[in-house]
């Protein structure tokens, strides 16, 4: 929609950091002839805790927690990249059933997130029904996450080497009820979203973005493969297995709100056929150790602690030393809810990383906030930073 | 494969080169920096994924400034790291690939690194009037405040200890 | 004539308790939401915790309109002064609970960034633990907030309020003086509570 701004007093007009629609702490600084935007500054840095300093100080294993709290709508999936990215570093893999459980919980994270990112969304344009019928289905996600880790939102799940623990069995009759009502849930929200036309008025054709120019910015993720590219690291650079599993990856065409609602809506549905397909390796595979044995990396179980002088040996020098790492770097990428998420790690062999980076995916997309709601309406505003699906916790580490 | 053609079209530019678990990186000179990119954003290396930088303290060149590329034909990738000595300026990418804007002004903030030609070089994480860089590795990590790296555990009996001291 | 009943409809009370009665079962929430437990925050609002029980249904995202601020999250230094701006544009009765152990004491963020606790700039009534804590204990937080209410006299002005917006002074005239843009202004007085050991700027 073009509009000819005809009036020549700019208001200036500050959008947070203490605002509704529950953002977190995002500050843009919109310059408004009347309604139509003509410039907009995002200001971000309000919730720069310090991580990459503080990684500095800690070991490899001690970070973990940390990488929850990045994108808190999906914490697992922090926790598995993180690990990905140091066994990565130390040229381990972690044991099969392991993998399976990550990928099993990364897409429950996966569809948490874009449950809240819808939820948001829609409530922030209005439609509170969505939000409420959704979060229950996100309550269910959190009951599964309790009863896997421990904890319902930072499960801190992954070690370096596999898992913390083996899922219990009131896991799976859980996980096959979530199978069945989500798909439901999702049946609802589309029919109360998708063919709505005040849903359509205020989404479609708002903030699309053409292929180059998303490349450009530096665009990952569902907001990348609304505007048409097909670019899913989980297809083009698989880890964890992810080449074994069936799944398809939804690409949209203009890159607008209305394309990252439906790629996001058909990507739960897809993570929903992965969890299924998880859900039958694990009967296959049968019991196995969920962490690898290698006491020089995990911390041996304790039994064998509390019995053997070596295992306590070993857990020890795990706690009080660390790991033993190689001189290196290593840059390790995985397909987070909101694209890639990387972690740059350089290690010069101490017990904490010398320089950890992470790659947040929404950086990049909330710094083309400007060009993309120029000209438009601060309605438009709000429904785009809805679709961006801009976490600040990742956004300002 | 990338990394051959830029050792043949530009000899000299490419100062070293390892490869460590898969991951290809060339460290390249600051003044051949631009030709280097130019030439692999022909290649195919189009979607340039993070700039950050490592504080090395090394007696030559005190950072490295470490960029990520991602070829999305090949799924190639590829790391290029340019030394940058204490107070010396990178050139900005901002005018080829627009995912610069905020990696530079964030190494630019807590590194302190300048880069030339950016549009808007200010400060992004941190507030515009703050106290030093605090990513360099002199930076302290509770900022000066004592409270902060106090124990607040030992803290309660007057002449309790601190157990960080 | 017949004489009327008057101890079905009326009661005799002191008016502290009606008052208190009252506000606290009207707690408008302000959801100060910058981090993680923003969206424990979320789950409690949402059908199966359900915080509006508690007459908090209405979330008033301006500070004129609502008497409870929930600060769920990290407050990092940056955002230490819009805290206190928020605080200070509360009308009164003002109750402030801090939700999450980054908001309560920094959490695990000991850093150059992050405020080590919001006590150190606004006065908080209930500290909740937990990270995130979950919505049963939020609850619960509130519900020790309630009782304190309950206990609240109605004649004197809060003397930690008080000292609050003499601090909001200092700081602006610190302002003035020295050219500072907000954030820092607040970094140098938390600073220099810190290395005085008195920790709090109000």
């Amino acid at each position: 929609m073009e509009t000819i701004a005809k009036s020549s007093d700019r208001m200036i007009v500050n959008m947070g950091p203490s605002h509704p629609v529950t953002h977190g702490t995002l500050h843009i600084v919109l310059e408004l002839e009347g309604e139509i935007i003509v410039k907009a500054t995002p200001n971000i840095g309000y919730l720069h805790r310090g991580v990459e300093k503080l990684g500095e100080n800690l070991t490899y294993q001690q970070f973990i927690p940390l990488t929850d709290r990045l994108n808190y709508c999906s914490s697992l999936m922090n926790n598995v990249g993180y690990t990905v990215a140091v066994e990565k570093l130390l040229g381990i893999q972690d044991p099969p059933r392991s993998q399976v459980l990550r990928v099993l919980c990364s897409e429950l994270a996966r569809i948490g997130d874009h449950l809240v990112c819808i939820g948001i969304n829609a409530v922030d344009i209005g439609a509170f029904t969505a939000f409420l019928y959704l979060f229950r289905e996100r309550e269910t996600i959190y009951d599964l996450f309790e009863m896997m880790a421990g904890q319902r939102l930072h499960s801190s799940f992954t070690r370096i080497g596999g898992l913390f623990r083996d899922i219990p069995p009131e896991f799976e009759p859980l996980c096959e009820q979530f199978l069945e009502s989500c798909p439901r849930t999702v049946d609802e929200m589309e029919s109360l979203l998708t063919h709505n036309p005040i849903w359509a008025d205020r989404t479609k054709g708002v903030g699309s973005i053409t292929p180059d120019n998303a490349i450009n910015w530096g665009y990952t993720g569902p907001c990348l493969r609304a505007a048409g590219v097909p670019q899913d690291l989980r297809k083009a650079q698989p880890y964890l297995g992810y080449e074994t599993y069936e799944f398809d990856i939804p690409v949209g065409t203009t890159g607008d709100v209305y394309d990252r609602y439906l790629v996001r809506t058909e990507e739960i549905r897809q993570s929903l056929r992965i969890v299924r397909q998880c859900l039958d390796r694990l009967k296959q595979l049968g019991p196995g150790p969920v962490i690898i044995e290698d006491y020089k990396i995990a911390l041996p179980p304790k039994e064998k602690v509390y019995t053997r002088m070596e295992s306590l040996i070993h857990h020890f020098k795990l706690i009080m030393h660390g790991i033993e790492m190689p001189v290196g770097e290593v840059y390790s990428a995985t397909e987070a809810a909101n694209g890639e998420l990387g972690f740059y790690l350089v290690s010069h062999g101490a017990k904490s990383p010398y320089r950890i980076h992470v790659r947040p995916p929404c950086y990049p997309i909330f710094s083309s906030f400007d060009e993309q709601v120029r000209g438009r309406i601060i309605a438009d505003a709000v429904s785009v930073l809805g679709g961006m699906n801009v976490i600040a916790g990742e956004l300002d580490r | 494969m990338v990394i051959e053609r830029i050792e043949a079209q530009l000899p000299g530019a490419i100062l070293e080169r390892h490869a460590f678990r898969g991951d290809e990186t060339i460290i390249v000179a600051g003044t051949r920096f631009l030709e280097v990119v130019d030439l692999i954003f022909g290649e195919g290396y189009q979607l340039l994924l993070d700039v950050t930088a490592v504080d090395l303290e090394a007696p030559d060149y005190r950072f490295e400034v470490v960029y990520h590329w991602l070829n999305l034909a090949s799924q190639a990738r590829l790391r290029i790291k340019v030394p940058v000595a204490e107070g010396a300026s990178q050139p900005s990418l901002v005018s080829r690939f627009k995912s610069a804007d905020w990696a530079e002004r964030e190494v630019f903030d807590l590194f302190g690194i300048p880069f030339e030609g950016h549009p808007n070089l200010t400060r992004l994480l941190m507030w515009e009037d703050f106290p030093g860089h605090p990513l360099r590795k002199d930076f302290p990590l509770d900022g000066g405040d004592l409270f902060c790296s106090q124990d607040i555990g030992a803290s309660f009996a007057p002449e309790a200890r601190s157990l960080n001291a | 004539m017949a004489a009327i009943n008057l101890d079905d409809s009326v009661m005799t009370t002191r008016l502290d308790s009606v008052v208190n009665w009252a506000r606290k079962n009207s707690l408008w929430p302000l959801p100060f939401g910058t981090a993680c437990c923003a969206i424990e925050f979320m789950s409690m609002m949402a059908s199966r915790y359900d915080f509006s029980r508690f007459g908090a249904e209405a979330l008033r995202f301006s500070p004129r309109q609502s008497d409870m601020l929930l600060v769920l999250g990290t407050v990092t230094n940056k955002q230490a002064p819009v805290l206190r701006q928020i605080y200070a544009q509360m009308a009164e009765p003002k109750w402030v609970v801090a939700v999450g152990v980054c908001a309560s004491s920094g959490g695990m963020y000991r850093t150059y960034a992050t405020l080590q606790g919001i006590d150190r700039v606004v006065p908080v009534d209930v500290y909740v633990p937990g990270c995130p804590p979950r919505p049963e204990t939020m609850i619960y937080g509130v519900m020790e907030l309630q009782k304190q209410i309950s206990r609240e006299s109605l004649s004197a002005r809060k003397e930690h309020i008080e000292r609050f917006y003499q601090s909001m002074a200092r700081q602006e005239e610190l302002q003035r003086a020295k050219g500072l843009t907000s954030y820092q202004v607040v970094r140098e007085m938390v600073l220099e509570a810190g290395a005085a050991g008195g920790q709090k700027i109000w």
